[in-house]
């Protein structure tokens, strides 16, 4: 088991460089001279220079490549080009908020989104499946943003229940993680359900029912199981798609997250904070789907490490 | 990702094997036929794209020049049938010119993905070994950052504007293109007909453009227009960022970040753009869920 995880996360590493490599040369694919973005647009020519001396932009590109990378291991991201401070600290402030509105979406949606799966699955093509599929295609063609904004005015603004706008409470929490986890809710009942829907066809649940159980039984112990594997890993693949949904929930909510800082990074150009962050951003996804696929071997036992 | 699971798409085109003379077109419309719901969605879309096309010449008003001063926020009226906006301008007609945007930044977008990732994942599948280790290698690495953050980052570097959005977002289609393709090139390969083929003396571009490529279209067309949802949405949330249509340009995105100011006073800025989003994305979801079901050989239900 400790082998298994230990020879995927070596194979990681080709696709973590890859992935360092590509985001250390954003800097230089940026239009325009990185060290005068940097050091502002009224600088001199001599200013400048000293900045790309300063930054080690003069250096040749193998050199500053190892040196980006020396400084992700010691967490150094450089200085934030907007507001002078370290790109580490800035993002730390962010972190849990963005962190916290993310774990919530995905418990809420998963839990909910198997359910309407399961429950879609074993009343198939009857009123409980309709009724949770039309849901579902709903949700994945709503836009987070919109979604947002629906809620925002009807629960926030019309029925004064909800605050609008910050992170103080549990329950300036409830309207963007509903927001945020409403596609993958929606996501996970279609996949669930489909999956279900194959397994409950399978000889195994015929033999199941034959030798005299009862549904509840078959649909739990028989069914469940089996069709959990491929659900467990689409749960990976919508982790991402969460990281990247905060991005846009966060603005609606005014959230004062790590979605909100990249966006604000993007548009001033702030180019060691979008680098962080989009380091940050897929080494988090990376990691998650490696932790699926080690849930994947405990729930599925034919799947055997080596 | 709204991505459909990846397995449960077809494999390989329904077999035609009966009394009657059926072609593969005429057993996907009589399955197509059946459902319902996916008739209606597409002949949505169809309206949509006719609306999209002849735009110009049934907007009432200018969609970006028009200013009706006296009206600011002014709720729908027979005049304004969706309301005017804070500036003055029309929102209906706002929305009709927007469709053009949506519909060519979900389409293109999709397409260009969908053709260069067809192409890298025939090339994978069929020659396996380092031409496979490497386009998956860059499909893995296109797959470490989620979705919409590296069409950020592509925007980042391209600068904002709704060109560059399409590309950011063709740019994140074509993993997973690759993948399902060489998924079914790798499962067609070995099949018999190709192997006659190969022993009959034909060059592997016969085989891949004949033989494998047909298998693997109706898995792509079924995606295609799931995934044209997922684009129509990721580009109006880069506009909503700002990161994508700019002003004037009546992109729905752009437009309900314009109303976001003015949702206590003018809602109907908001709802309607929103809408025109959900119904849109809606119609190509039900046509390939639709698509998936008339053209998956496994699912013969009912």
């Amino acid at each position: 088991m400790i082998q298994y995880i230990a020879k995927r996360l070596l194979g990681l590493l080709p696709t973590l460089l890859l992935v360092g490599f590509l985001v250390f040369l954003f800097v230089h694919l940026l239009p325009g001279d990185p060290a005068r973005l940097a050091a502002g647009p009224d600088a001199t020519p001599e200013t400048v220079e000293l900045v790309r001396k300063d930054l080690g932009l003069d250096r040749p590109l193998p050199q500053q490549f190892l040196h980006f990378v020396g400084g992700v291991l010691r967490w150094d991201f450089g200085t934030s080009l907007r507001t002078k401070r370290p790109v580490s600290s800035e993002i730390g402030d962010r972190f849990m908020p963005t962190f916290w509105l993310t774990v919530w979406s995905m418990l809420w949606s998963v839990l909910i989104g198997m359910a309407i799966g399961i429950v879609s699955a074993v009343w198939r093509n009857r009123w409980p499946d309709r009724v949770g599929m039309t849901l579902a295609v709903s949700g994945i063609s709503f836009p987070a943003f919109a979604l947002g904004m629906v809620l925002m005015q009807f629960f926030s603004v019309q029925l004064n229940w909800l605050p609008t706008v910050g992170d103080d409470t549990w329950r300036h929490y409830l309207l963007p993680s509903i927001t945020l986890g409403a596609a993958v809710a929606a996501i996970m009942a279609r996949f669930t359900r489909s999956s279900f829907v194959e397994i409950l066809g399978e000889d195994f649940i015929r033999t199941a029912r034959a030798k005299g159980l009862d549904e509840r039984r078959v649909v739990v112990k028989h069914g469940l199981r089996n069709a959990l594997i491929p659900v467990v890993t689409m749960m990976g693949l919508q982790f991402g798609f969460l990281l990247g949904g905060s991005i846009v929930v966060e603005k609606v909510f005014n959230w004062p997250g790590l979605g909100r800082l990249l966006v604000d990074a993007v548009d001033m150009r702030d180019y060691p904070v979008i680098q962080a962050l989009v380091l940050l951003f897929s080494l988090e996804f990376i990691l998650i789907n490696l932790i699926v696929d080690v849930l994947y071997g405990f729930i599925n036992p034919r799947i055997r490490y080596r | 990702m709204n991505d459909a699971p990846l397995d449960t798409l077809p494999a390989a085109p329904p077999l035609v094997a009966d009394e009657h003379v059926r072609t593969p077109w005429s057993e996907f419309w009589r399955k197509f036929k059946r459902q319902k719901v996916a008739m209606v969605a597409g002949a949505f879309v169809i309206l949509l794209v006719v609306v999209a096309i002849a735009a110009p010449w049934i907007v009432p008003f200018d969609a970006e020049n028009f200013f009706d001063y006296d009206q600011l926020n002014a709720r729908p009226s027979l005049r304004h049938w969706f309301g005017v906006d804070a500036l003055g301008r029309d929102i209906y007609s706002r929305i009709v010119m927007g469709s053009r945007i949506s519909l060519a930044a979900g389409f293109l977008s999709v397409a260009v993905g969908a053709v260069i990732g067809t192409l890298l994942g025939l090339a994978a599948g069929y020659n396996e070994g380092w031409w496979d280790r490497i386009i998956m290698r860059i499909c893995d690495v296109l797959f470490a950052f989620p979705g919409i953050l590296l069409a950020i980052g592509v925007v980042a570097i391209l600068g904002s504007g709704m060109e560059n959005v399409i590309v950011a977002v063709a740019v994140f289609s074509i993993p997973t293109f690759a993948r399902l393709v060489r998924g079914n090139t790798l499962a067609l390969k070995h099949l018999t007909y190709v192997e006659a083929a190969r022993s009959l003396g034909a060059s592997a571009t016969t085989i891949v453009l004949r033989h494998i490529f047909p298998g693997t279209i109706s898995a792509v067309v079924v995606y295609f227009s799931l995934r044209i949802g997922t684009s129509i949405i990721t580009a109006a949330s880069l506009s909503f960022l700002g990161l994508g249509a700019q002003p004037p340009t009546p992109e729905w995105g752009a437009m309900l970040d314009a109303a976001r100011s003015d949702m206590l006073t003018a809602p109907h800025e908001a709802i309607f753009p929103a809408l025109a989003i959900f119904l849109t994305v809606l119609a190509f979801n039900l046509l390939g869920d639709g698509l998936r079901d008339a053209l998956d050989p496994k699912i013969e239900r009912r």
